[in-house]
């Protein structure tokens, strides 16, 4: 199918790029990769009457080490995350979850903001990001404000974006030397959205972990954190007896929701058994 | 709404300066409006990979890419690429393994194989599976198409040429 009829503007400055968004309303939309937006255009499922492409502001782009945080750009693509060696150093989670994110041809172009302002709870980033315990670094009319991840995902594709706000980067703490990390999805052909998935980071002590974030996706209308599992994980040495009640305690923590071919049963119980994967690979 | 944006870009190293409208994507821009039609179109919603077409030197969805977005870049599709010999031994490989049936979705397959290629030499046959299930093929199982992208994988590693097959030396 085709899109509707609509405008075009592409500014260079972050603050002309708010004003075209005040200005607009409800009949503007921002487009950074078009990687969701374009496939919602096609199939006539959303008629803006202008676009915004983002893609030539400065101060959206590129990944870089400030002080103790790893800054990401909301234009940074899901590829240049994949290839990143500062991202391999001090956010490794981010790596392994990159290939997992549809295919080459749609990274190429998809952006780390696009996927976390649009926040589809089937998605790697947002997940991702909460485990990593990262700040949304959002412009608006009134200037800067900062939102933790744990605020930002409110509901389905509801984030905490107000509609005249950009999300300009994300900061993450950098990784600890002993961080563990684990990501896995269970998808039904690789690069498709998950029916489950697992992002999950932890500091390791010998069979012990501390600090544990397990955060799950494609199981609720946001990612979720199990903490009622985490609380039970961290500090003990970790035995598949402490494995066993943490899966159970998962599994009664999450209110995991149906989709359209997998029940909510089928999910809640992938989420323990995603959990029991990551543990043991975690310690292993 | 007739909004009309003047652009302007390299296909397949020509300089094109064209006026379109903003929602015309990419794809369409260059298959009715440049006759190349080389790029497919399946599903136009990012799901088969048939409209693949090269950007900025990577490989991209034609189908979720605006042709008003192109203005200024460097375009490449399979015709380009073909004359530039880029695509030649995966192309001949391609033949000898007949993976190209109906060959709707080769096109896309040859650019996204010659990306693999580039970001991947070592890739195995299980990464070359995994690369290529963006790529939709109606015809087959995809066995003959992973043989021929490994054949070409393997014989760049030993510094070797896909050789033309005899019936068309
Ligand atoms: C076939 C296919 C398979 C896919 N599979 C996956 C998958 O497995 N996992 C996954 O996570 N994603 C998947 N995606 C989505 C893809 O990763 C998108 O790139 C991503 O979700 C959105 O990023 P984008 O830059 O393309 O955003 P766009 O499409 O440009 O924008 C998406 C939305 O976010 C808004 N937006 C964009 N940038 C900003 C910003 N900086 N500030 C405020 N609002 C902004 C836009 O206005 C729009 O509403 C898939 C897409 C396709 C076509
Ligand atoms: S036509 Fe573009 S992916 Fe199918
Ligand atoms: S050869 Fe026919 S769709 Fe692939």
């Amino acid at each position: 199918m085709k899109a509707a009829a609509f405008d075009y503007v592409k500014p260079k400055a972050l603050s002309d790029a708010l004003s075209l968004l005040k200005q607009g309303g409800d009949d503007a939309r921002l487009i950074a990769g078009g990687q969701t937006l374009l496939a919602t255009l096609n199939m006539r499922l959303s008629e803006p009457s202008v676009l915004i492409d983002i893609t030539d502001v400065e101060e959206l782009k590129g990944i870089s080490v400030i002080g103790d945080q790893l800054r990401i750009g909301a234009l940074v693509t899901h590829t240049e995350i994949e290839d990143s060696d500062l991202v391999a150093k001090h956010a490794p989670l981010l790596k392994a979850a990159a290939p997992h994110i549809a295919h080459r041809a749609i990274r190429n172009l998809g952006t780390w903001g696009g996927s976390l302002a649009y926040g589809d709870p089937a998605a790697e980033w947002p997940a991702c990001s909460l485990a990593l315990q990262a700040t949304m670094v959002i412009h608006g009319p009134a200037g800067e404000r900062k939102v933790s991840a744990k605020d930002f995902f409110i509901d389905l594709y509801t984030t905490a974006l107000e509609s005249d706000e950009i999300l300009v980067a994300t900061e993450i703490p950098l990784a600890p030397s002993n961080q563990v990390f684990y990501f896995h999805e269970l998808a039904r052909r690789h690069g498709d959205y998950a029916v489950a998935g697992l992002a999950a980071v932890a500091q390791k002590d010998g069979n012990i972990l501390n600090n544990c974030a397990f955060t799950f996706f494609s199981v609720s209308s946001t990612p979720v954190m199990a903490i009622a599992a985490q609380d039970l994980i961290n500090g003990k040495t970790l035995n598949s007896e402490l494995i066993a009640k943490a899966v159970n305690a998962v599994r009664d923590e999450i209110d995991a929701i149906a989709d359209i071919t997998n029940s909510a049963e089928a999910k809640k119980h992938l989420i323990g058994v995603l959990l029991e994967r990551g543990l043991r690979h975690l310690v292993a | 709404m007739s909004l009309k944006k003047k652009i302007s870009m390299t296909v397949n190293g020509n300089l094109v300066n064209a006026e379109v409208e903003p929602r015309r994507h990419l794809v369409d821009f260059l298959r009715e409006d440049l006759h190349l039609k080389g790029p497919h179109l399946g599903c136009e919603q990012g799901a088969c990979g048939a409209c693949t077409v090269k950007v900025d030197g990577q490989i991209i969805r034609g189908c979720l890419y605006l042709a008003v977005q192109a203005d200024g870049c460097v375009v490449e599709t399979v015709e380009g690429l073909t004359k530039s010999g880029v695509l030649a031994d995966l192309q001949e490989s391609f033949m000898r393994h007949n993976a190209m049936q109906c060959g709707f979705c080769s096109s896309g397959m040859l650019l996204a194989a010659a990306e693999l290629i580039e970001k991947q030499p070592k890739a195995n046959r299980e990464e070359v599976r995994e690369w290529i299930s963006g790529n939709y093929c109606r015809c087959t199982g995809y066995h003959s198409i992973v043989d021929a992208i490994v054949d070409v994988l393997d014989a760049r590693a030993k510094g070797q040429k896909i050789k033309p097959v005899s019936a068309h030396a």
